[in-house]
């Protein structure tokens, strides 16, 4: 099968980004370095190519209802262009994808969901559709995205900016339309790697223009490209979930830590009875480990209490902010507490960890007063 | 982007670059195999004192994307290890023929030397 390519592949393609395939997707895994690209997002500013995510469009009457079935999050009581952050899980609890809800109207939900899971979650939702009067439109091929992240993203952006209000009026997790560099755009103030930033879509084209100014007229602030590698190592020290990794369709929201996201008394969702059992009976959860010795644990790797079995690691990698190694980790409950004393198998044998409560970095999205 | 080759080293087609200095063997990563892995950011190093047999594998390196073994190019007696590349694993990536050699092995039999690259050789097996 031909990989897919975003509109921005020959943007990346000119900036000499190493490309790797990820999930059907050919996608830049690092323009220089992913360290590199990483500190200029935490220190600066930097702008992603996320075009691959995938747009689900719910038009008609049931809109809310029906994304408030289909997510664990609260929708009904959002207001217009306020955007959750959710899990969306199948009966039995298990996670389908996690994702973002747009209201955009009282008949209008925008579901971004992961790349990976696009195709999966247009069945799920389309097979969940029922009575409610809804229409559904992939809209996904439609729609470009770009993620522009860093402490310097609003003092850039907000000079090329016109909408209903400035950006910097824009709250965290609301959206709104306007146009950037004079294209029409939705924009939030949301994104994947714990810094203050913006998430922007628009059509194909434009996307691309997007790109090109926001590289030129960004150099001020030291706006870079940023791939793949860097959007991991971001993610990960600030302990947002990357699914396939850290949640699945065998893990449940509550064990991974995103219990804020559970809103049981909304009403009727799919999944909300095995979630209320969930609750009662925790077994295992997601924790950080800092890993003293042995290398980078990656997915899989297994966690030991002495020479009993007490988990798996998750995700685990460097963390340039901290310039140590860490990871996240399903233990068993008895485990969690930190500073407990375990041992991960790396390399052939066992190695000193021990539990930190996750992030490892506190995220700065969301702390600035609107 | 081409990849550096140094002229008068030995090369494996694991990716090792050897330099033979009398009865000792300089071993390092090549260039090719430092941009491949990307950031290193760990070296668990070899053993000094450790025998080791040609394809052993001594030391592994890992980057913020995948962990890498490197082998014994010759067999011998490691008899030295870089302990600057342990502490900043950067330089291999920055200067991979030089400052960021791995380890020293005392070779035990120099007509393995024979089975390595030169130069020409590890271009050409590259480029294939």
């Amino acid at each position: 099968m031909d990989l897919k390519r975003t509109p921005l592949y020959e943007e990346h393609k000119k900036l000499g980004a190493k490309l790797v395939t990820f999930h059907d997707w050919e996608m830049p895994l690092q323009y220089t370095s992913i360290i590199e690209e990483h500190l200029n997002v935490r220190n600066n500013v930097g702008i992603f190519d996320v075009s691959h995510m995938g747009e689900i469009e719910i038009h008609g009457k049931d809109a809310v209802n029906f994304a408030d079935y289909l997510v664990t999050n609260s929708i009904k009581e959002s207001k217009i262009g306020r955007v959750k952050y959710t899990p969306m899980c199948y009966p039995d609890g298990g996670e389908v994808d996690d994702l973002f809800v747009y209201k955009l109207g009282e008949d209008f939900i925008l579901l971004v969901v992961n790349a990976s899971n696009y195709d999966k979650d247009l069945d799920w939702v389309i097979k969940n559709k029922g009575l409610f009067n809804v229409r559904i439109d992939c809209k996904s091929y439609d729609w470009g995205e770009v993620a522009i992240q860093g402490p310097k993203a609003e003092q850039f952006l907000i000079r090329y900016f016109e909408g209903p209000k400035a950006l910097d009026k824009l709250g965290y997790f609301q959206s709104m339309y306007g146009r950037l560099f004079g294209k029409e755009i939705l924009v939030s103030r949301t994104g994947y790697t714990g810094e203050d930033g913006f998430e922007v879509y628009s059509d194909n084209d434009s996307i691309v223009y997007i790109w090109q100014e926001a590289l030129n007229e960004g150099r001020e602030f030291n706006i870079k490209p940023a791939g793949l590698g860097a959007r991991d190592t971001l993610r990960f020290e600030v302990g947002y979930w990357l699914y396939g990794n850290d949640i699945d369709q065998r893990t449940n929201p509550i064990e991974a830590g995103q219990g804020f996201a559970v809103k049981f008394e909304k009403g009727d969702f799919i999944g909300k009875e095995a979630l209320l059992k969930a609750q009662e009976n925790i077994n295992r959860k997601l924790v950080g480990l800092h890993i003293h010795e042995g290398g980078i644990p990656r997915h899989g790797a297994i966690i030991f209490k002495g020479d009993k079995n007490a988990g798996f690691v998750t995700s685990g990698n460097f963390c340039p902010t901290l310039n140590s190694i860490n990871a996240m980790a399903y233990v068993e409950s008895a485990y969690t507490i930190p500073e407990t004393e375990l041992t991960v198998f790396l390399h052939n044998k066992l190695n000193k960890c021990m539990v930190v409560n996750l992030p490892f970095v506190e995220p700065r999205a969301g702390k600035k007063k609107i | 982007m081409a990849h550096k080759i140094v002229e008068g080293l030995l090369y494996t087609e694991s990716d090792e670059w050897v330099r033979v200095e009398g009865e000792i063997a300089i071993v390092g990563i090549t260039d090719y195999a430092q941009d491949k892995l990307g950031d290193i950011v760990y070296i668990e190093e070899a053993v000094q004192g450790n025998k080791v047999v040609k394809e052993d594998k001594v030391a592994t390196i890992e980057s913020v994307k995948a962990a890498s073994d490197i082998n014994a190019p010759v067999s011998g007696e490691i008899v030295e290890v870089n302990k600057s590349v342990v502490k900043d694993p950067a330089i291999v990536n920055n200067d991979p023929y030089s400052k960021g050699w791995l380890f020293k092995i005392k070779i035990d039999n120099t007509e393995e030397i024979k089975d390595l690259l030169n130069a020409k050789g590890y271009e050409e097996y590259r480029k294939e």
